[in-house]
């Protein structure tokens, strides 16, 4: 490996009870890089940013792999106080607060943990965050609950609340998602400017290839809980390899004529098939992707779970 | 302190509030205002069924005891009575709500299940049954009451948690090592605080209506006890002639009972200013 990585994530396995939520999930993320997780709902993406951030649902458990966030396991107990370099920007910003205290005082109790200073200091800090990110009335904001701010608001908060702790690392879960366009477009470019003023490295999950396109430098493609390919944005969008990317690309409606889907759905994480987790809904499927896990095989730009990426897919239906 | 602002302006919610304060101020000074105290146990035959006059402005009863005095010290009894119960209810249900909320699985389908249990026994019945099985008396009325109305409060902080503990800030307590208990007592609860209050408000008010009626039951208070329900029970065999002696414990009641409902509605308004508007 050549630099030092700020986010290592290595062979992560993740089961809720007796379902395999994530398997041998690996990704790095260098200083300053802004990295893309794309896949369909239920492919674990979100699950992933949760093993990052610590925050896992109880009764999960973590039976193989490392995470290691500037050199330190982050999984154990010694080194999960590194977290606090790590921001993050939640899906709905609608919960992601409690509606009974201020915002002020949540932020507040946050920066207490993580960031030097005393009170005053973290005030003044939090105010020039939100003009920052063009909160309206920056020093009225901190006195106000969280419903008293809009969703496209509450959003702009959040990310001064991910940034209030100088984080080397800004994870956002589909942020924009619960925003309507015009909003939408204004977070994602400020997450951007943010990002390069700061020197930020971003993990992005996004179900979006517009905004994986504009925002992320790199992508990773789960399947199923498993990485099926990964490498730079521009050359996985361009030319995707494995047979998910490539039908999962010709779905969007974008860059396809005529609509396509992929035939069958995502199988259940209970209930997951044996050998390559796409095999069942694989047009170019072999008899061995039923009994072998293809191993992730590196190309020149890129690396690809599935030894049969040359082979060209059959025309598909038209939905 | 908005939600009080909020409340003052909505002119119907004020004069609940008003009567309350009202009421209570007259049940802590009751000894001292009541013009004859003495009357809670004592008896003077020979002025029994008088009208309202001057000297007694309320009439006095088929014992000769004040009515206005009995009225007034009667206040305290019927405040006792409801904010025992709504407190023991409270005390009750809101743990059992947290609890149940939390966490899927056995415990909490028990615990709900047995709140459905207690919300479907009729409240008057089991005081009745309870009457009969323990010393009929203000005591066992207040045990059949509590024992009836904590469901609802089970219910509405179930509801609260069950909402909650998906939340996002509940996930990050949980995810730096804070205690469940923490979580529950210090971030989700108070999120059920407006929600508790109303129904606590609401319950007063229930809880002395239904208190005056197992009074007038038999159930309840004890004479000589001044209790309203018991003197509206004690009235009837001196109807028509004694209007006086039903009419201004019974008002007491109405009076109470309407303070408390139009000062619930109005913090349920205060406190959810969505259904404002639902109430021209």
């Amino acid at each position: 490996m050549t630099g030092p990585d700020l986010l290592r994530v290595d062979g992560l396995a993740v089961q809720l009870g007796r379902a395999s939520i994530l398997d041998d999930v690996g990704l790095v993320i260098r200083p300053g890089a802004t990295m893309g997780v794309v896949g369909e709902s239920g492919c674990g993406k979100s699950t992933l940013l949760r093993a990052i951030l610590g925050i896992l649902p109880r009764h999960a458990r973590i039976p193989r792999g490392a995470i290691l966030f500037e050199g330190r396991d982050i999984l154990s107990d010694q080194a999960a106080s590194a977290r606090g370099r790590i921001g993050f920007v939640p899906q709905d910003p609608y919960l992601s607060l409690n509606p009974v205290f201020r915002a002020g005082t949540q932020l507040l109790e946050v920066m207490r943990r993580h960031a030097p200073g005393n009170r005053r200091q973290h005030r003044a800090k939090l105010i020039e965050l939100f003009r920052a990110v063009q909160l309206p009335d920056p020093e009225g904001a901190l006195d106000k609950y969280p419903h008293e701010f809009s969703g496209g608001q509450r959003q702009r908060l959040l990310i001064a609340a991910a940034l209030s702790c100088d984080p080397a690392l800004l994870v956002a879960d589909e942020p924009t998602t619960a925003l309507d366009v015009t909003t939408q477009r204004e977070i994602l470019a400020l997450l951007r400017r943010l990002a390069s003023e700061r020197g930020l490295a971003l993990l992005f999950v996004t179900h979006d290839f517009g905004v994986l396109a504009t925002l992320c430098e790199q992508v990773t493609v789960l399947y199923a809980g498993r990485v099926v390919e990964s490498g730079l944005t521009r050359a996985v969008l361009d030319a995707p390899e494995h047979p998910y990317t490539r039908m999962l690309l010709a779905c969007h409606p974008d860059r396809a004529a005529d609509l396509i889907g992929i035939p069958g759905t995502v199988p259940a994480a209970d209930a997951q098939p044996s050998g390559c987790r796409f095999h069942p809904r694989c047009p170019i499927a072999h008899a061995s992707c039923a009994t072998e896990v293809p191993p992730l095989l590196l190309t020149e730009d890129r690396s690809v779970a599935c030894p049969w990426h040359h082979e060209p897919l059959p025309e598909m239906a038209v939905v | 302190m908005s939600l009080l602002r909020r409340l003052l302006r909505d002119p119907v919610a004020a004069l609940g509030l008003v009567i309350v304060i009202f009421a209570v101020l007259v049940a802590i000074l009751a000894p001292w205002i009541a013009p004859y105290p003495e009357d809670a146990f004592e008896s003077h035959l020979l002025q029994r069924l008088r009208e309202p006059s001057v000297e007694f402005p309320f009439g006095t009863d088929n014992l000769g005891r004040d009515i206005l005095s009995r009225v007034i010290l009667g206040t305290r009894n019927a405040l006792a009575v409801a904010l025992s119960v709504v407190l023991a209810s409270t005390v009750i249900g809101i743990p059992i709500g947290l609890a149940a909320g939390w966490k899927d699985g056995w415990l909490s389908d028990i615990l709900m299940r047995l709140t459905d249990v207690f919300l479907a026994v009729p409240q008057l019945i089991l005081a009745l049954a309870l009457g009969q099985l323990m010393a009929p008396g203000l005591g066992t009325a207040m045990v059949a009451l509590a024992l009836t109305y904590w469901p609802f409060f089970a219910r509405t902080v179930f509801a609260e948690t069950r909402r909650l503990r998906g939340a996002l800030f509940v996930d990050a307590l949980a995810g730096i090592g804070a205690h469940p208990l923490r979580i529950l007592l210090l971030h989700v609860l108070p999120n059920a605080a407006p929600a508790i209050l109303v129904r606590a408000t609401i319950g007063m008010g229930f809880t002395i209506l239904t208190a005056a009626i197992l009074g007038f039951l038999g159930v309840g208070a004890v004479p000589p006890s001044p209790d309203w329900g018991l003197a509206v029970a004690e009235a009837r065999q001196y109807l028509p002639e004694a209007w006086w002696f039903p009419t201004f414990p019974g008002l007491a009641i109405l009076l109470l009972v309407l303070a408390f409902n139009l000062l619930g509605d109005g913090l349920r308004d205060a406190a959810d200013p969505r259904l404002r508007r639902s109430r021209r």
